[in-house]
């Protein structure tokens, strides 16, 4: 996973409630057995027309958003479905980072274990940030998760929360299941403990 | 923690399955059952391949393939016809071969949707942590498990490590009380709450449902509450195992037997909510807030009674909620003011992991019973698994369905999401059992009002939304 550490980019608006992740890809580009190149779908529902051309009025389709690495967006960004190609058609496209008020459970969680950060600012916050990504290719902003800043074009600094584990695993490209598998020795016990205390817990059925 | 501080169900399963507290709170939690389909596992094999790993624990994880899987005509995967669903689910039966993975073959029949089959089979059990890369997982809930959807790098986690990274979640308890009125069933009862608590409401949140109307849902009525818990942002919906619970999994194929049910249920009984437990969040309803519900907007908390009308955006303070509100009546079609009774309807489907069992078909049969699908009506009934489709015939349902104009067709996903060949077209009007009414979940362009499976039935005869307690 490529680490996380301080990005300046150009920021797109999407100041919508509820972006859910059906609008983020739709249904009918999960079926892939991959996790790349889903970017081209992105916001499908919002990008194209139904004869695939672009919709000039969607934020992406227009300079300099086509190259935005951050978007701004409003309250509960990506609820609904778990589908992790939520975050691989963000990245895949070039998000890297998503601010809002508040994000879905699922996807705040599948974001940073892609190397997406979703930053949390308040609302009027965000206010501002949409007022600042308007000024188009002068919208440069930067999200330092070292310092746990997100600086305006202005040059303000706008400091943001983050889980110190979290941001230990993206600031250095951590997987997660390497660093798991250093407590092993751990699971093993848990393990050998339920035997005992859960031993009434059948397993499943024998392989394919 | 000590022994004595009263602790919440979820709190009990939670801290059983802790096999260690990192520095920062995060949890590396055990994981007791681990689901699969073909949707969102093929990058976590993908990656288990890439890096060399193996499944630490296979005999803990099963795997059916439902989203891609055709309701009628040949079911074997080499026959699907769209390529790319075929793939996925030859992927998975690929997949499964090669890391030794449980597998419940299509033609078998015990295949259905995964969070129909999981409680069936007696894999789903209190006290125990399930999850799987879906966020409907929250059905097992039901049943007094912690069980929640998960992404699927987190697939990959469980299969390589049978844990997971978790921050501790909040206590939510949702406290409805009454008994429900003529026509009302679960799903009534969770579109309400949505309605009540918004989408967002229980984000960060595991909820738990308690009070009498839910205790006196049935174990079908129960997972329908659980399975829409991820509607109002919660991860998770628990109900506290009781009899109801355990004479549902008693004999089911997977649940433990003799010596080790007697352990088992002994235990369970353990696990209720302590009294003066504490809860960060508590919302209580009466049944007299729920009547037969129809959603009018793209997302499920835009619910109203069966006898309401559409809402009008310029009640609304909010500019940004006004300007998506609107946005929304556009996409439905609707204006405000309307009566919901007055939309006619062209597609009913009767199916999915919310309302796909028997207990939900035998209620759309009640009302078919002797009656017949409105002129220009299409109207699907799928029932969630092989098992339940097996009982809807034993019980004569199908012909009771079939000879009211209803399809009748074979287990899957189907109409819930346009990823087979079941969907509905642009601009057409869709009364659905289903969970989820986004933009285009059924198919480009189409339009959802989620239902109970009585309205959907009633829909499907009337050929607009009907109020079911007038249908006698
Ligand atoms: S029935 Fe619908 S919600 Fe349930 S698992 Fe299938 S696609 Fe998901």
């Amino acid at each position: 996973m490529e680490p996380f550490t301080k990005l300046t980019g150009i920021a797109a608006p999407l100041p919508m409630q509820n972006v859910d992740t059906d609008k983020i890809i739709p249904a009918r580009f999960l079926k892939t057995i991959k996790r790349s190149g889903l970017g081209v779908h992105l916001f499908d529902p919002l990008r194209f027309n139904k004869d695939g051309s672009e919709k000039p009025e969607f934020v992406l389709n227009q300079e300099p958003y086509r190259k935005a690495e951050i978007i701004v967006a409003f309250e509960n960004f990506g609820c609904g479905s778990s589908r992790e190609h939520a975050p691989w058609a963000l990245l895949d496209f070039g998000i890297r980072c998503i601010i809002a008020p508040d994000f879905a459970d699922i996807f705040f969680n599948n974001s940073f274990k892609n190397g997406i950060l979703p930053v949390r600012l308040p609302r009027a916050v965000c206010n501002q940030l949409i007022e600042d990504t308007k000024m188009g290719g002068n919208a440069r902003i930067t999200v330092d998760l070292e310092r746990q800043v997100v600086v305006r074009p202005n040059g303000e600094e706008i400091p943001f929360e983050i889980d110190a584990f979290r941001k230990h695993l993206l600031l250095n490209g951590l997987d997660d299941i390497g660093q798991t598998l250093q407590h092993s020795t751990s699971i093993d016990s848990y393990e050998a403990r339920q035997e005992q205390d859960r031993s009434w817990m059948p397993t499943t059925m024998t392989a394919a | 923690m000590s022994a004595s501080k009263p602790r919440t169900l979820f709190d009990k399963i939670w801290d059983a399955h802790v096999v260690e507290r990192l520095p920062d709170g995060t949890c590396i939690l055990y994981i007791d059952r681990h689901l699969l389909h073909e949707v969102t596992s093929p990058q976590a094999f993908e990656g288990l391949r890439a890096a060399g790993r193996k499944l630490r624990r296979p005999d803990l994880h099963i795997a059916v393939a439902d989203h891609n899987i055709p309701t009628k005509g040949s079911r074997i995967p080499k026959d699907i016809q769209e390529e790319d669903s075929r793939i996925q689910v030859e992927t998975l039966e690929k997949n499964v071969k090669e890391f030794g993975v449980p597998y419940i073959p299509i033609l078998d029949k015990r295949q259905g949707i995964v969070h129909i089959i999981g409680p069936e089979l007696g894999l789903s059990l209190p006290g125990t942590t399930l999850v799987c890369g879906d966020s409907h997982t929250s059905t097992h809930g039901a049943l007094g498990s912690l069980a929640f959807g998960i992404g699927t790098s987190e697939v990959e986690h469980v299969m390589a490590t049978q844990t997971l990274l978790q921050a501790p979640q909040k206590n939510m308890r949702i406290d409805v009380t009454g008994t429900l009125g003529l026509g009302c069933s679960a799903k009534d009862v969770v579109l309400a709450i949505i309605g009540k608590i918004t989408t967002a409401g229980g984000n960060g949140h595991v909820i738990e449902y308690t009070g009498d109307t839910i205790v006196g849902l049935d174990m079908a009525g129960r997972m329908t509450v659980s399975n829409m818990t991820i509607e109002g942002g919660a991860r998770a919906g628990l109900i506290a195992p009781d009899q109801t619970t355990f004479d549902y999994i008693k004999g089911r194929e997977f649940a433990p037997k003799g010596e080790a049910w007697d352990k088992a249920l002994a235990y369970w009984k353990t696990l209720p909510t302590d009294p003066g437990a504490h809860y960060d969040t508590q919302v209580f309803m009466t049944s007299a807030e729920i009547a037969p519900m129809v959603t009018w907007g793209t997302t499920p908390g835009q619910v109203v009674p069966v006898t309401g009308i559409v809402p009008n955006p310029m009640d609304i303070e909010d500019e940004g909620k006004r300007a998506q509100h609107q946005r929304m009546l556009e996409y439905m079609g609707l204006t405000p003011g309307q009566h919901m009774t007055d939309l006619a309807i062209d597609v009913v489907f009767i199916g999915s992991c919310t309302n796909g069992r028997i207990e939900d078909i035998r209620a759309a049969a009640q009302v078919a019973k002797g009656r017949k699908v409105a002129d220009g009506v299409q109207a699907l009934v799928v029932p969630g698994s092989g098992l339940v489709k097996a009982q809807a015939e034993a019980e004569g349902l199908d012909r009771i369905l079939l000879e009211a104009g209803f399809e009748w067709r074979d287990p899957c996903c189907s109409m819930c999401l346009g990823m087979n060949p079941d969907k509905i077209t642009a601009g057409q009007r869709c009364a659905s059992t289903s969970n989820r009414n986004f933009e285009g979940r059924q198919g480009i362009g189409g339009r959802t009002h989620l239902v109970s499976p009585a309205m959907a039935a009633a829909a499907a005869v009337t050929g607009r939304f009907a109020d079911v307690r007038q249908m006698g």
